[in-house]
């Protein structure tokens, strides 16, 4: 602790560490505080695990905040999630009451610190009813939307609008996420962490040893794809792609891992299903790896030839992120943020089909220059913009522009 | 000579929550959206973002039309739009909608061609601030070059085209100064053209062309 920063001018260089300082310099002593709805698992306490430290280490006076409820609050905000997602999620208003009961009741713990704040980031729809019970706050609120809002159910999207609208401004990860509102709308992609055990350097021995313990033949081509045991990943559609490419003859071997989210009932069904289109191919190894396996999905990732990510429906996909990092080139499904990820025939491809896909594995297994040419291409555009400095200094940026009344140009001093 | 300030910045994306996925679309939101802020991200701003790496239609404007309508003629026109040649973003959007009308006139446009993926208009902020290094002479601006950050890349090579008189960069007027050793070296600095390279592509070519002119200079000194 203390100086965690200085540990990433190693990978990102010293000029970009100066920049979060500088940038960071006007804002020390600001009062910011995040809250959200769990300390622990999911994308957004990940997040700020890494964010609430850097940026007290810049200076700035941070503290986390949670909101808590009874199960049906969950339930709620559960329905409120999958609505934003575009589901058809009736939402009975007994619930909506339990909704706005429980964000009153964490209000009156976490009143002083939200009135006096300077700034506030409320993460998901879960905590957004705090800004309509804090009347006396002096400081810009955020709303942060981590969810794929493109197409929400309407009916739960206007009752959450009357929240939401209130704010100062917005952030979505991609701009087709971001839903019209009278305050700005920034977006703000999310990132991965270069020293983080999932993408942290390995030695060869490590990934030697890896392959050794999934039976891996390192001398033979390898593909995989890291990805939840889900439909939309297109697991299946993966096995097939495989099966095309092999028939032209490279011996190709096929790596499927992941897990299957406890809350996820069709992750079981989907397995099964995989293991069936397998059909016991020595080739094909399916690995179902417990949540808590990063370093193993570092070294997969790195044993990879290419990586894929053959999915039909797509958030952002940090996958793709972290294989790119390991200087692969990723053929993607051509949706969500995949397409933002891989820039088609320059960091990897973007198919739509089983075809495409193994037209492209081919592709890429008979140049294998334009292999490496890809790969290398594809870690500098991660190097560039989706590492976690990137997302730290676009926090630290939109702070700066709201406290600057909103300019398009901001001088700082 | 005064010492060359090494300014950087940063940039915030914004959407603007307007959208299109069709040429007709398209049009109307241009005409009706006359924030210079959306013409300056849509042509300039892709060079400090991730969505840059089109090698053939520059801008966003070109790449849409070239990669979801399939319109090559419209993208090849789009494309070669220079928007350090307007002197306002809001000449620069006149001029884009002239090239659509005129081709939407064109016998056999189909105007109704939709795209599944729309153009989303945005704009940015950008915070720009001091750095604290100083470069007292060409020589040590070379022996610097290669340690900048790219958020002064941007600003000194880039965002300078609105900001000089010349509509060129900060590192050529600021070695037109110098004088007579370093006319060519400003001279050579000008004529790269940022459209087909990434920042750190552009980074790396201002650095091969200062080591390059300094090294002529020390040999024929």
């Amino acid at each position: 602790m203390g100086n965690q920063l200085e540990q990433y001018v190693a990978v990102v260089g010293e000029a970009v560490v100066d920049q979060l300082h500088r940038l960071a310099k006007p804002l020390k002593g600001l009062r910011v505080v995040h809250v959200n709805s769990t300390r622990q698992g999911g994308g957004v306490a990940e997040i700020l695990h890494w964010l609430t430290p850097l940026k007290r280490e810049l200076g700035l006076e941070v503290s986390w905040e949670v909101v808590a409820g009874e199960s049906s609050f969950y339930q709620c905000t559960k329905k409120m999630h999958n609505a934003l997602q575009g589901n058809r999620e009736d939402i009975h208003p007994a619930l909506l009451r339990v909704y706005e009961e429980t964000n009153a009741r964490n209000f009156e713990r976490l009143e002083d610190t939200l009135t006096h704040a300077d700034i506030v980031f409320i993460h998901d729809p879960q905590p957004a009813p705090l800004l309509s019970l804090c009347p006396q706050r002096k400081g810009k609120w955020i709303w942060r939307c981590h969810i794929d809002a493109s197409h929400p159910y309407r009916p739960v999207w206007r009752y959450l609008q009357r929240f939401v609208e209130a704010f100062d401004a917005s952030i979505y990860s991609l701009p087709r996420f971001a839903q019209p509102m009278r305050h700005p709308l920034y977006i703000i992609p999310p990132s991965i962490d270069p020293l983080s055990e999932k993408n942290i350097d390995l030695t060869a021995n490590e990934i030697e040893k890896a392959t050794a313990n999934y039976g891996i033949d390192i001398r033979r081509p390898v593909i995989c794809q890291i990805s939840r045991f889900d439909w939309f990943k297109d697991p299946v559609g993966v096995i097939n792609a495989y099966r095309l490419a092999k028939g032209f003859g490279p011996p190709l071997q096929l790596i499927l891992a992941g897990g299957t989210a406890t809350d996820d009932p069709e992750g079981e069904e989907v397995l099964s299903a995989v293991q069936k289109a397998a059909e016991e191919d020595p080739d094909i190894h399916i690995l179902l790896l417990p949540p808590d396996a990063p370093r193993t999905i570092n070294a997969l990732q790195r044993m990879a030839d290419i990586v894929l990510q053959k999915s039909l429906k797509e958030g952002f996909g940090l996958t793709v992120a972290e294989a790119m990092w390991k200087g692969k080139p990723v053929i993607g499904g051509d949706v969500g943020g995949i397409r933002i990820q891989v820039v088609n025939h320059f960091t990897g491809f973007l198919v739509n089909t089983p075809e495409g896909a193994a037209l492209r594995i081919r592709y890429l297994l008979t140049h294998k220059d334009r292999l490496h040419e890809m790969g290398e291409r594809a870690r500098a555009f991660i190097l560039e913009n989706y590492l976690l400095t990137r997302h730290l200094r676009d926090y630290l940026s939109v702070i700066l522009a709201l406290q600057s009344g909103g300019r398009d140009r901001i001088t700082l001093n | 000579m005064n010492p060359f300030l090494v300014t950087d910045c940063a940039l915030i994306v914004m959407a603007t929550g307007e959208k299109a996925v069709n040429i007709r679309e398209m049009t109307d939101r241009i005409r009706r959206m006359d924030d210079p802020g959306i013409m300056y991200f849509h042509f300039w701003d892709c060079l400090l973002r991730p969505a840059f790496i089109d090698p053939e239609y520059q801008n966003d404007f070109a790449s849409w039309v070239y990669h979801q309508l399939h319109d090559r003629r419209l993208a090849e026109r789009l494309a070669i739009l220079n928007p350090g040649v307007f002197s306002t973003m809001d000449q620069l959007r006149h001029k884009l909608i002239e090239i659509i009308e005129d081709r939407m006139d064109e016998p056999g446009f189909d105007q109704h061609i939709e795209s599944d993926s729309p153009f989303f208009f945005m704009r940015s902020q950008i915070i720009v601030f001091d750095t604290q290094v100083r470069l007292e002479s060409p020589e040590t601006m070379g022996a610097y070059i290669r340690d900048m950050a790219l958020g002064s890349v941007f600003y000194h090579f880039i965002d300078a085209r609105r900001r000089t008189d010349s509509g060129k960069n900060d590192f050529t007027e600021w070695l037109w100064g110098w004088g007579d050793p370093y006319t060519t070296l400003a001279g050579e600095l000008s004529e790269i053209d940022p459209y087909f390279k990434s920042l750190l592509e552009i980074r790396e070519q201002l650095a091969t062309v200062f080591a390059r002119h300094l090294k002529e200079d020390v040999s024929h000194g």
